[in-house]
Formats: C-alpha cells, sequence, structure tokens
C-alpha cells in the first residue's frame, strides 16, 4: 500500500498509509492528516487513491499547495514526489499492491501428432528444435504467465535460551521450519508463516509447553516473549 | 500380505487459495500397499468426475487382482514384476472407462486426469504415472524424483529447448502430453524400484511442485519425518502461502522396516537338495 511520509525540517513525523479513497489534509481537527500550522488551511488538500494510483487536489487553499517546488491544483502523484504545504513536506512512497494472481488456467493436454522422442542423453541446450507441429490445446483459453511465487515478508524473530547450560544463546529463526529439541525424545517445530510464527508439537511422548500450558496436536501461534519450555529448558521467542 | 504394519501413510488433499473446487482425487490402502492420486481435468465439475473414476477403479480393480495375484512374481518372458504389469493393466482399464463416460455425456466431454499410483511390495515399489503428477523419493537427506513429467514443458526441458530456469517461468506449466480418459488408447509408464527402510515416498499433484521448489520440499519431509501427518499438512501450508494457485494434494508413504516375501516352501526345499 502506497503512503505519505510527514516530515518537518528533515524530520520524519509521521506515516500515513493511503488506505482509503480519500485522505483529507489540513489544519483542523478532522482531517486523516492534520497539520496544526496557520500557514495551512483548515481544508487544505485531498489525496484521492484508487487502486495503485493517487491524485492530489488542493482544495482551494489561501497559501497553495506545491509539488517538487511547483504549485498545483491537481496533480498524479509519482513515486517519491514531495507535496509541501507550508514548511511541511509530505513524500509520496508508492508501493504496488501484488499484482493479482494470474488466473492459472487448469491443467490441459495437448496431443503432439506424434510422440516426440526422447533424446537417450540430455541435448545441449543451445540446439534449437522445432515444436510439435500439430499441438492443439484442449481449453478455450491459454494458461497465463506464470508469475514467480510472491516473496513472503515477514519481521525477523529469534529464540533465546533462559536456562540450562547454554542458556544466552539466541537462535535466529531464518528459516520456514526450525525444528527444536531431541528426535525420539521430545521434538517442536517453529513454522514460519505470512500470517506469522507458530509452533507445532511434532513428536516425542511428551509435548512442549508455550507458556506453561502443554501443547496439543494444532499449531499454536507465537506472540513477541512467549515462553517454550522443551526437555527442560525455558526460551522466549521474540520479534527483532 | 497385510501391509500396514509396515507402511505408515499419511495424505492431505487442499482446494489452494484460488480454485473453488477440488479436482484432485486420493486413495491410500496400506494393507494393499497402494497409493493412488489423481488430478482431473475438464470443464465443470467433469474433472472431478475423472479423477474420482481413475482413483475408485484403480483401487477396487488393484483389490480383486491382488487377491488372485502375486504381485511379486515375475513374468517369465521379460522378467518384469507382475506388480508392475498389475497396476498398467488397472490403469489402462480405467483410461477406457474415463474415455467412454467422456464419450456418453456431453457435460463429461473433454474430461481427463493426471495419474500417479504406486503399489508396494516385496521391498519393492512399482509406480505408474500419466501427465505431470508426481513421486519423488526421500532416502537420508536425498530427494530425488522418480517420474518424469508426461508435460509440454518436460518435452521442451529434454530436448534443450528451455533451461531449467526459462521453465520455472514458462506459461506452459500445465499443458501434459499425456493423460487418462481422454483417448481411446493410452501409454503408461511405469517404474519399478528398490525400497530401503526409512525411505519416504511423496505423490503430488502439480498444485504443490508449481509452488514449492524441490529443495523446500526435500526440507520440509526431511525435517518432519517423524510426524508424517504433519509433514503433509506443512507441504499443503507452504504451497498456499506461496500462492496456492491450484489444488493441492499429496500423499507421504513411510516404509518403517523391510517387507522381503519369504521364500517360499517349495523353493526353500529347492534349495536344500542343490546343496
Amino acid at each position: 500500500m502506497s503512503k505519505l511520509i510527514l516530515s518537518l525540517d528533515g524530520k520524519t513525523l509521521k506515516e500515513y498509509p493511503l488506505d482509503k479513497e480519500r485522505i483529507l489534509i489540513g489544519r483542523k481537527p478532522g482531517n486523516d492528516i492534520q497539520i496544526d500550522n496557520v500557514a495551512v488551511s483548515g481544508e487544505h488538500a485531498v489525496v484521492i487513491t484508487i487502486l495503485n494510483d493517487s491524485f492530489l487536489e488542493d482544495m482551494g487553499s489561501t497559501n497553495g499547495t506545491k509539488v517538487n517546488g511547483n504549485a498545483v491544483k491537481k496533480c498524479f502523484l509519482q513515486k517519491s514526489d514531495v507535496i509541501e504545504i507550508g514548511k511541511y513536506k509530505l513524500t509520496y512512497i508508492r508501493e504496488d499492491a501484488p499484482r493479482p494472481a494470474p488466473d492459472f488456467d487448469k491443467t490441459v493436454m495437448v496431443r503432439p501428432a506424434a510422440p516426440p522422442p526422447r533424446p537417450a542423453m540430455p541435448a545441449p541446450a543451445a540446439i534449437p528444435a522445432m515444436l510439435p507441429s500439430s499441438v492443439s490445446i484442449q481449453s478455450d483459453a491459454p494458461p497465463e504467465k506464470t508469475l514467480p511465487p510472491p516473496q513472503i515478508r515477514q519481521g525477523m524473530a529469534a529464540i533465546q535460551l533462559l536456562t540450562g547450560p547454554s542458556a544466552g544463546r539466541e537462535l535466529d529463526l531464518v528459516k520456514n521450519l526450525t525444528t527444536l529439541g531431541k528426535p525420539g525424545v521430545q521434538v517442536a517445530v517453529i513454522t514460519r508463516r505470512p500470517q506469522g510464527y507458530f509452533i507445532t508439537h511434532v513428536d516425542g511422548a511428551k509435548p512442549p509447553a508455550l507458556n506453561g500450558r502443554v501443547l496439543d496436536l494444532q499449531p499454536h501461534p507465537l506472540r513477541d516473549h512467549d515462553i517454550v519450555e522443551l526437555l527442560g529448558i525455558k526460551m522466549e521467542f521474540f520479534l527483532k | 500380505m497385510d501391509l500396514s504394519q509396515v507402511l505408515e501413510i499419511a495424505s492431505q488433499s487442499d482446494a489452494g487459495r484460488v480454485r473453488s473446487h477440488n479436482e484432485d482425487s486420493i486413495a491410500c490402502d496400506p494393507a494393499m500397499g497402494l497409493v493412488v492420486l489423481a488430478d482431473g481435468m475438464g470443464g465443470y465439475n467433469a474433472g472431478e468426475v475423472a479423477s474420482g473414476i481413475a482413483v475408485t477403479l484403480i483401487s477396487s480393480g488393484m483389490k480383486e487382482v491382488l487377491k488372485r495375484i502375486d504381485p511379486a512374481r515375475k513374468d517369465a518372458k521379460n522378467g518384469e514384476r507382475f506388480g508392475s504389469r498389475m497396476l498398467r493393466d488397472q490403469v489402462i482399464a480405467a483410461n477406457s472407462a474415463i474415455f467412454n463416460a467422456a464419450q456418453s455425456k456431453p457435460e463429461y466431454a473433454g474430461m481427463g486426469t493426471t495419474l500417479v499410483a504406486a503399489l508396494f511390495y516385496d521391498d519393492r515399489v512399482s509406480v505408474a504415472h500419466l501427465g505431470d503428477s508426481r513421486m519423488y523419493r526421500l532416502r537420508g537427506e536425498q530427494l530425488d524424483l522418480l517420474t518424469h513429467d508426461h508435460s509440454f514443458l518436460q518435452e521442451q526441458l529434454d530436448r534443450g529447448v528451455l533451461t531449467p530456469e526459462e521453465a520455472r517461468v514458462s506459461k506452459h506449466k500445465n499443458i501434459v502430453t499425456r493423460a487418462l480418459g481422454v483417448e481411446q488408447d493410452v501409454e503408461v509408464e511405469v517404474g519399478s524400484f528398490d525400497i530401503l527402510p526409512e525411505d519416504i515416498y511423496l505423490l503430488c499433484s502439480d498444485g504443490l511442485n508449481d509452488m514449492l521448489e524441490d529443495e523446500e520440499i526435500r526440507f520440509a519431509v526431511h525435517t518432519l519425518r517423524s510426524n508424517l501427518k504433519l509433514a503433509a499438512n506443512q507441504l499443503v501450508e507452504l504451497a498456499n502461502d506461496n500462492g496456492g494457485r491450484d489444488n493441492i494434494s499429496v500423499i507421504l508413504v513411510k516404509v518403517k522396516q523391510g517387507f522381503a516375501v519369504q521364500p517360499g516352501l517349495i523353493s526353500k526345499l529347492m534349495t536344500s537338495f542343490r546343496k
């Protein structure tokens, strides 16, 4: 989601996500971005956001609105544009929403005229080859281009041992799956997912405990400063 | 021979994040040592119908034939195990059934399904497949793909038209060149492999391996190998977290111990006579 960053004299004051269609900027309370300064009109300007695009409109303010140093009435905002209202600056940070998943068509089948020979040895990559000449796709729509899977953005987290011989040691949770414990005795796994971190009992007769409660077979969300007890050792989960 | 003591099986099938319904079908029978996974295709609900017929017919057909024939026996002529042959026969029978159903009802016209089916017997596994449903094997820390996709993309890879990097972003990912029920005749690919205790076999639809790198699959199965149900669940979650653009089905089969057929009384006698 795109956002505006309010600053004064190079000092960042606040970030405002452009999370609704109209974001009002002005001096009076009731504005989404309230700037309490005499140079700012009560209702000074508005940022209208439609899908990924944002527009700035001056609402007839006394002292006007500038974008990148030029006075504007109405302006299509582009990446890193700086809006000036009095001495205040609002930097427009454009963040493209993830593109909608392509409409993956269902698996379809083609019938080459004859089964293509499979070379005994992998052919060198540089040799061009003809595609089967009579390929018919049994589908009403051709499949769309595939996008690489979206990157999972997740704040970093770690486990710190609180008791036991290695007390104080920290373990960064850098993988999607991190197992803790001793195989056959007591094993838990911490999974990193887009919606957060989860702990699940994997193996062993006695499940580990989370904040003093023994885990059942379901994944449990981990919150900052949760305490896990495994193999008699207490450890703390924390977000970095 | 009842294999439910030596095989541990866990499975999960999920519609994914994008599709409204699940056209994959799976069946697992630990006693028979049979697992079947099919990814249906075709308009409306025809995909589900095709994958459902495939899984049901192959399971029931195998059950019947296993009552009469020992899969460990070898064909005297070509040395092929009966396990491989019966799997092929059942797949061919299912092909005819789906093809005929597709011909008889207009709403089923053009339906078909990919398939991967594995039969465990006598320290071996036979695997039959069509299309882009796969079987992997985790042995130790290594994951190997035991099936070779019948897909447009794989053919291009085989001929060196595409590099694996190009293949990853190709738009032809979902075009298969062989499937069950689409034509009157079908050429089934059947492979046969030795098993070892602690091996884990993974059968999956392309909804898994299109969303995850092989290394991610390997890491998840290896890390969670002591809890197969959790591993299956985790694979589906990972595929969904990466987009879940297709139905996702996984079957995991762990070999707890070997299951070689004990030599029969007659062959024991024969051996002792020869001494």
